[in-house]
């Protein structure tokens, strides 16, 4: 017994004996090794794990907003041939800055895609809560140009998928007054100095407009500031809101489900 | 500082084991619910808009 207890002291001893000490370099290393695990985390969740929660959050604002110029009720979509519903009408005035007043619902993005258009461009207010707005563009359904921004990464990235969009592919915006269908054009890829995207008629500073241009800006290449990717569409029709949505849409984006 | 941690937890194996990830799992929790938010607010968002 007494022989068994030495061994076992011998060898804790030994133990304690081979156990390294604490070194600077090593916590050091430590320490630089947890910092650089939690950069990537950060990264991954600004642009990826944060883009789900706040696009969501994003689509559930539209479809409330929706809901309400609903009053409530689920309409039935508009046929599909239907009477020419007359010029649109156009929202009196811009509202407040950072204040929603109308949906971006694009199919190509999505069945349930549909987001919040709020007004002004400010990083920090409209960008933050979906589609801004630059002031002073037309209105929708106005004569001239429409001109909004969307983030392309992070910030719930309402315009991800821009870079998808094929001609032809319809692009509405819903206020309280009903649906305007605009039609996916082309692509253009500018400076971030080119504010003439933004004229009444697209770079062409000071021409009279006779068209209804919708245009959508963000950031180009993905990931990064260098550039901007403009997105051109033209006015087709309007749905308005007596007559029910767009065929097109989906349950979800013309907000008849519960939620 | 890790081996240093694993020496000063108490128990068995299976018992240190738990104990960290349950420590994990609250500093990933704490990261995403407010650090990560927090470091995002102070950094300068994307530009997407023109003349800026």
């Amino acid at each position: 017994m007494v022989l068994e207890d030495g061994r076992v002291a011998r060898r804790r001893a030994e133990r304690m004996a081979r156990r390294p000490r604490v070194s600077l370099v090593g916590v050091l290393g430590e320490v630089f090794i947890t910092g650089g695990v939690v950069v990537l985390l950060f990264l991954g969740w600004q642009v990826w794990l944060n883009d789900i929660v706040v696009g969501s959050q994003q689509q559930t604002q539209a479809t409330v907003q929706s809901q309400e110029w609903e009053r409530g009720e689920a309409p039935a979509p508009a046929p599909v041939t239907r009477a020419d519903p007359g010029p649109p009408v156009v929202l009196a005035s811009a509202p407040a800055d950072d204040v929603q007043f109308a949906n971006l619902i694009i199919p190509r993005f999505g069945a349930d895609y549909s987001r919040p258009v709020l007004e002004g461009v400010a990083v920090n207010g409209a960008l933050a809560d979906g589609i801004g707005h630059y002031p002073g563009t037309q209105l929708p359904g106005d004569v001239g140009n429409i001109a909004l921004a969307g983030h392309r990464t992070g910030w719930g990235a309402p315009l991800g998928d821009i870079g998808n969009l094929v001609l032809g592919d319809s692009i509405y915006l819903e206020t309280a007054d009903g649906w305007y269908r605009y039609v996916f054009r082309t692509f253009a890829y500018v400076m971030p100095t080119s504010i003439d995207v933004l004229e009444p008629v697209p770079e062409n500073t000071g021409a009279a407009p006779t068209d209804r241009i919708l245009t959508l800006t963000s950031c180009n290449p993905k990931l990064t500031a260098a550039e901007r990717i403009i997105a051109y569409s033209v006015y087709d029709t309007w749905y308005p809101r007596a007559g029910g949505p767009p065929p097109e849409l989906s349950p979800t984006q013309t907000a008849s489900v519960a939620g | 500082m890790y081996a240093a941690l694993w020496r000063v937890l108490p128990g068995p194996v299976w018992l240190r084991i738990l104990i960290l990830a349950v420590a994990a799992a609250a500093v990933l929790t704490s990261l995403v619910l407010w650090v990560f938010p927090l470091v995002n607010s102070l950094s300068t968002p994307q530009e997407v808009t023109v003349g800026g």
